[in-house]
């Protein structure tokens, strides 16, 4: 009887030891991207690579909060679990020279039709060092900061005689940061717990320097010389001062909790009905024109390009980039997959289920500008597009950015100040690192 | 056979190193070799997330790090958090274990139900403090408080104000913790004291200066020393709460800073100096308290 338990049982150990194996049988490909709608509609495309291959797709969807350091944290551990990653354009700089991305330079050369590729985005997300032609990823998701507006405050008569007696001018998009201002000062009426706009101020990973960077070198100023590395005199600049007193000024007509407003508060205060403009990136508005997420104004929604400022017109740039992951075992079925994404029939459907394709064509096709009511706005945002800076001590650099610009809105510092420690510290960080080195 | 020859062969003192070893081993790979490591990192330049090998650069992390203003302003910050915090921490659960200390109809549920907060995960409670403290009508705190203040209370926006609405979170999680600690010193006083005291008709005020609290105080260091190091500690509610630390360096405490060193910088030997620094304050203040303890408790 005792023999028989223990035959019974080592049958049993054996069964479900091997029952995993069986099933995972089939080859799978994991994908780790942050968890948002595009991640949600690469899933859904790569049902077809399946179709194709016989191969599984798993995206696997991070929180934004903590994409960054999850992924990175992996990569330290030289962890298998992640075959692409699917990256912002920063992180570029540190994981090709952390060794964390393979280098794709003469696979992309010989398999993809770089020329179809949106150049600016090639550029952003796929290029290191810039100019370089050396690449380290393919652009999955080419994306830009924007503007969503209330069509039903913009369009009222009575709104709009009473914005043109105020400021002289028809009520309308604004094209220019001063604009932007008049609107948003217009609209704020606290006691009907309406204000003119929702911006990015939040300390959180990027937060306010992708609102603000913006706003700064449409004023004039810039983050510093990106060949020498020099960094006092651009980022300090009297532009720069002129560009941050500006943006700590607009909190006034934001919501009273704005200052910890990154992409999910700004959402909800234009879903929600508390604003008249929200600026996001242009992947986080499928969730507005949306009956079931925005009931309000689903159908009352406008969308416009970043205003230009009184020296230039930039627009910081967003989308992520598709890496190999140095510690995959399947780097060849993962080059398979970035060589079916690429194809033009593939991202006009990625186009259609939402994506932002980095395809020169579908992106200036029809199709793919009346697909959503956001999608022409998005397209004009492209000769306006910036990055922060893509060297491996970005995030260093980025920390003390988010830092200091929130110290100044929050007025415990002064522009001036604010900027100057940033200088100071971003030169700092640039000598530990050796750019200044002959 | 083999078995018995081999049991019969040990000693008692290899029988002893037997048992003791996988734990030693477990002890050994899990806290000496990392605090080991760290310290020999705390020396070097070195990156986690880059290739390079750990450069020697002798006491440089530290001297950069004490020589910061802003990283001596994040100490000043986390003894701000931790004096407020304690204290307030201190007076609410000594005070709620003096009025549980008596029998009365619900205690057990009214008890369980204090003590609740404290085995919340402190993300939880961040989370949903993040709700009730937000500056807008959504904020229920603010929104009863609507009827009192003309404008609502910027409790996690407002610099001046951000750091007490940390300091409120932290004690409506911690004081149940201090409760505690004070209910089981004070149940522990012996009854016939106070009947002695009784009898002598010693007034409310005296028993407590002169039985109560002499003989809890010895309780309530060891509660005071543990919430004074978590505290030193903290983090996740900042992370959540002031959306790290904001506004600016308000509410940024060591551990919010050293957490954005080490795992978004990648700065793993700066980071292994500053948690060196920090561990070498917890000690010390830990020793303190400890001193003071002992003397307490040869008073007691």
């Amino acid at each position: 009887m005792k023999l028989f338990s223990i035959s019974t049982l080592l049958i049993l150990s054996v069964v479900m030891v091997c029952i995993p194996f069986t099933a995972d049988a089939q080859e799978t490909l994991t994908i780790v991207w942050a968890e948002w709608d595009p991640a949600n509609y690469l899933q859904e495309l790569s049902k077809d690579f399946t179709a194709e291959t016989g191969i599984n797709v798993d995206v696997v969807q991070i929180p934004w909060g903590n994409f960054q350091e999850k992924v990175f944290t992996a990569f330290v551990g030289k962890s298998k679990l992640y075959d692409i990653v699917i990256g912002d354009s920063q992180w570029l700089g540190r994981n090709s020279v952390g060794g964390h991305y393979i280098d794709l330079t003469d696979w992309i050369n010989e398999n993809i039709k770089v020329d179809k590729i949106y150049g600016p985005a090639m550029t952003a997300f796929a290029e290191y060092p810039k100019g370089s032609e050396k690449y380290w990823a393919l652009p999955a998701q080419v994306d830009a900061a924007g503007y969503v507006y209330r069509k039903d405050l913009f369009e009222d008569p009575k709104e709009m005689k009473a914005f043109s007696e105020k400021y002289g001018y028809d009520l309308a998009p604004p094209k220019t940061y001063s604009q932007l201002r008049d609107v948003a000062e217009f609209f704020t009426r606290p006691e009907q717990d309406l204000y003119g706009i929702a911006t990015w101020y939040s300390k959180e990973y990027d937060g306010i320097s992708m609102g603000f960077q913006q706003v700064m070198w449409s004023f004039g100023a810039s983050y510093g010389d990106s060949e020498k590395y020099k960094v006092d005199g651009y980022i300090n600049s009297k532009d720069a001062e002129k560009a941050l007193d500006y943006y700590t000024d607009l909190l006034k007509f934001a919501p009273p909790d704005a200052p910890n407003y990154y992409w999910q508060e700004t959402l909800n205060a234009y879903i929600s009905g508390k604003v008249a403009m929200g600026m996001n990136y242009f992947a986080f508005f499928p969730g507005v024109v949306n009956k079931e997420t925005n009931p309000i104004s689903h159908d009352k929604s406008g969308f416009f390009i970043a205003p230009a400022g009184p020296k230039g017109h930039y627009i910081s740039i967003g989308g992520q980039g598709m890496s190999i992951s140095e510690y995959s075992e399947n780097k060849d079925i993962a080059k398979q997959f970035m060589k079916w994404f690429m194809q033009k029939p593939v991202q006009e459907k990625w186009a259609i289920l939402g994506g932002f394709t980095p395809h020169r064509e579908v992106l200036q096709s029809d199709t793919f500008k009346t697909a959503t009511p956001f999608n022409e706005a998005f397209a004009a945002s492209f000769p306006y597009l910036r990055d922060f800076w893509a060297v491996p001590e970005y995030a260093e650099l980025l920390d003390v950015c988010q830092t200091n610009w929130s110290e100044a809105i929050s007025k415990i510092k002064s522009a001036k100040d604010a900027l100057n420690n940033i200088a100071r510290k971003h030169e700092e960080i640039f000598e530990d690192a050796g750019y200044y080195d002959e | 056979m083999q078995t018995n020859r081999f049991t019969r062969g040990m000693s008692d003192y290899q029988l002893k190193m037997a048992f003791i070893m996988p734990t030693m081993i477990l002890l050994i790979l899990m806290n000496i070799f990392p605090l080991l490591w760290s310290l020999f990192l705390s020396f070097h330049r070195f990156k986690a997330s880059m290739p390079t090998a750990p450069k020697y650069i002798g006491v440089r992390n530290y001297t950069r790090l004490l020589s910061d203003p802003e990283v001596w302003g994040y100490f000043r910050t986390t003894a701000y958090f931790v004096v407020l915090a304690v204290t307030a921490q201190f007076f609410i659960g000594f005070g709620l274990a003096l009025l549980l200390n008596r029998k009365f109809y619900g205690k057990g549920i009214i008890t369980t139900l204090l003590l609740l907060p404290m085995m919340l995960s402190p993300v939880v409670v961040g989370l949903f403090w993040r709700f009730i403290l937000a500056s807008d009508n959504s904020g229920i705190l603010n929104y009863f408080l609507d009827i009192f203040l003309k404008s609502p209370i910027r409790w996690t926006t407002d610099p001046n104000i951000a750091m007490i609405a940390v300091v409120i979170v932290d004690t409506w999680m911690w004081s149940p913790f201090m409760m505690l600690i004070s209910l089981a010193g004070l149940s522990a006083v012996p009854k016939s004291l106070y009947e002695a005291a009784d009898v002598d008709r010693a007034s409310a005020w005296f028993k407590f200066r002169r039985i109560t609290l002499p003989l809890v105080s010895p309780l309530l260091l060891i509660a005071l020393l543990f919430r004074t190091m978590d505290a030193f500690k903290m983090f996740d509610i900042v992370y959540v709460l002031t959306r790290e630390g904001g506004p600016g360096t308000v509410t940024e405490t060591v551990s919010m800073n050293l957490y954005k060193l080490a795992f978004r910088n990648f700065n793993t030997g700066k980071a292994c100096a500053m948690a060196y620094i920090l561990l070498i304050i917890i000690v010390a203040l830990s020793n303190i308290y400890v001193k003071y303890l002992n003397k307490v408790k040869d008073e007691v």
